[in-house]
């Protein structure tokens, strides 16, 4: 025991639950950012080496020889700056898909991290949702960054680009949460992970309108988009960075699409996590 | 003890409690109270539906039915309010292998609410009395088993619990780390703490619980103190007799009379009897001469034994 300084009490059992019933999903927020930090390494170098990749070969690379065509048209901008906002978006999305895949595994199975403070006053939908927020505050930085260096590229044309942040975090929601639901109730992990990132996410980030405008595809692989959040986020991220023309409408669906898709997710894990936990 | 126990109002009081998954009964109409500052055991083999019972307790679980009260309140009603006020060590370690000690133990005091001012010196008190200072700054996956539950030990009482849930404490330990922990248990419960443990070793059962349920098959066999279910239920000595594997059951009813009680068992027969040795010599005055003897003091596994007819460790 420490005697040299005044020793402090810990309060109440009714100030705990007090504070945890109001708090606890920023207590396990807090949990998961501060864990996040023994791979944080990864996640700068990702973070920072991802977009300076892609806009490097996009930019320097494939754009060369696409703005040279005289037929190419997109959006009436050069390729670097139509396709930077969709590799930002996807980018977050496929982050995302990871952070809700198999961080969510080791929470109930491997490693049962969710199980600790599952004993404490937090309840497990607060659990999903810390874990949640946690992601966000990591998507965040992550678009930042990847913004700033679309900055440093000149990939950027209007004054409100900066929303193509916060649009590639609802983007990665959208399809990160119900991803999150899905993983709460796996028992056993067979490949499932793997296999959604090969049959799932690659198919949306090459048919989501990511490198070419989704009209140039054939009509019957279209809806491929029409059910991505990456396409809804792509093209809102288009709106943000190179003021893409698109019917008010459109962009309505884009946002309504993106924001239904989270809200369903993280109610649906919500619900998930509380029925694992009281099994 | 009687006494001391209508003084305590109880902190824990279980009636009729059952836990059914499917059409299993897994906790099967147990009731019990426990007052403040009692160390409580559930005694029984694994599958009794001792964790169940934790689980219920520490208001993680819902029960089937029967009436369950912590600290007066109901912990699937109040489920927040009953585990702030409740330490919990889990049969499983779950510490977070990805943050280092210390940082273990301050990320759980949070979740109660706990200020960063608090939680540096409070972790540091722990991480002395968890015998783990010199590990403050280590990665999890780097200490021993024993450390480990230390560890989670120190962790539940971040909140300065006065009632610790412990699920099988020292299951996996080697004889040195279970004797490192039941000394700061039983420092724990001279500071008051009320423990309640589970365990499936009797030696455990015996040195650390003033009172104790023994539970098979999600019911209560028996009740007291080891001191008072040893009296109650066997001999004072028990004498342990091998012929060989083939020859025990043969030989058994040639011991009739020899003793209290006989209890054959695959490997050994026990002679149930209150002076050992005088069995033995009548055994030998019968002409048996088995290969080994031993003559030792009745432990709760005989008590067991007789409640259930079953070993506690198959």
């Amino acid at each position: 025991m420490t005697e040299t300084q005044p020793r402090l009490q810990a309060h109440s059992p009714e100030a705990s639950a007090a504070k945890a019933r109001r708090w606890g999903s920023f207590y396990f927020m807090e949990h998961m950012l501060r864990s996040m930090r023994a791979y944080a390494v990864t996640i700068v170098v990702t973070s920072v080496g991802n977009p300076l990749l892609y806009l490097f070969s996009m930019g320097v690379g494939l754009a060369s020889i696409v703005d040279r065509s005289p037929s190419a048209h997109f959006a009436g901008v050069g390729y670097l700056a139509y396709a930077a906002p969709a590799l930002l978006v996807s980018s977050a999305v496929m982050t995302c898909a990871n952070e809700m895949m198999f961080p969510v595994m080791d929470g109930f199975k491997w490693r049962r991290v969710y199980y600790g403070p599952h004993v404490t006053p937090l309840v497990p939908g607060q659990l999903a949702a810390g874990h949640v927020m946690a992601v966000g505050v990591r998507l965040l930085v992550q678009c930042l960054v990847f913004f700033l260096i679309m900055l440093a590229f000149g990939a950027v044309r209007s004054p409100a680009s900066w929303l193509v942040v916060p649009i590639g975090v609802l983007a990665g929601m959208a399809f990160g949460t119900p991803l999150m639901a899905y993983a709460a109730r796996i028992e056993k992990e067979n490949f499932q992970f793997s296999m959604i990132q090969r049959f799932i996410v690659m198919p949306l980030f090459l048919f989501s309108g990511t490198f070419y405008p989704l009209e140039t595809m054939p009509p019957a692989m279209q809806w491929i988009g029409w059910i991505s959040p990456l396409w809804h986020g792509n093209q809102l991220g288009r709106l943000a960075t190179i003021g893409l023309m698109e019917p008010v409408w459109l962009v309505a669906v884009h946002v309504l699409y993106l924001v239904a898709l989270g809200l369903f997710g993280i109610g649906w894990a919500r619900r998930n996590y509380a029925r694992r936990m009281a099994a | 003890m009687a006494g001391a126990r209508t003084v305590r109002p109880p902190v824990i009081s279980a009636r009729n409690l059952v836990k059914t998954y499917g059409d299993v009964n897994a906790v099967d109409g147990i009731s019990f109270e426990v007052p403040a500052g009692e160390s409580f055991g559930l005694l029984g083999p694994n599958g009794a539906g001792k964790s169940t019972t934790m689980r219920m307790i520490g208001g993680v679980t819902q029960r089937t039915s029967g009436e369950l009260s912590i600290m007066g309140l109901d912990p699937e009603k109040q489920g927040p309010e009953v585990r702030a006020h409740l330490g919990v060590v889990p049969q499983q370690d779950n510490l977070d292998e990805e943050l280092r000690v210390r940082d273990n133990l301050i990320v759980y005091g949070r979740y109660f609410g706990l200020s960063h001012s608090y939680l540096a010196q409070r972790a540091d008190e722990l991480l002395d009395f968890a015998q783990l200072a010199e590990k403050a700054k280590a990665r999890v996956d780097s200490l021993s088993g024993g450390m480990k539950r230390r560890l989670t030990i120190a962790r539940s009482l971040i909140n300065d619990p006065r009632i610790l849930l412990l699920d099988e404490p020292t299951t996996g330990l080697d004889p040195q780390a279970r004797h490192v922990l039941w000394d700061r248990l039983f420092r724990l419960k001279e500071q008051g703490v009320t423990l309640v443990l589970t365990t499936h070793y009797m030696d455990e059962a015996e040195q650390l619980c003033d009172r104790l349920i023994v539970v098979d098959k999600g019911k209560i066999m028996a009740e007291g103190s080891p001191s008072a279910l040893i009296r109650e239920h066997s001999s004072r000595e028990v004498l342990e007799v091998r012929f060989g594997t083939d020859r025990n059951a043969a030989v058994a009813p040639q011991l009739d009379g020899v003793g209290e009680r006989i209890e054959v068992l695959p490997d050994r027969v026990l002679v149930y009897t209150d002076n050992g040795e005088a069995s033995l010599e009548q055994i030998r005055a019968r002409q048996l001469h088995p290969i080994t003897s031993l003559v030792r003091r009745a432990s709760l596994e005989d008590v067991f034994l007789r409640l259930t007819g079953r070993s506690l460790i198959d």
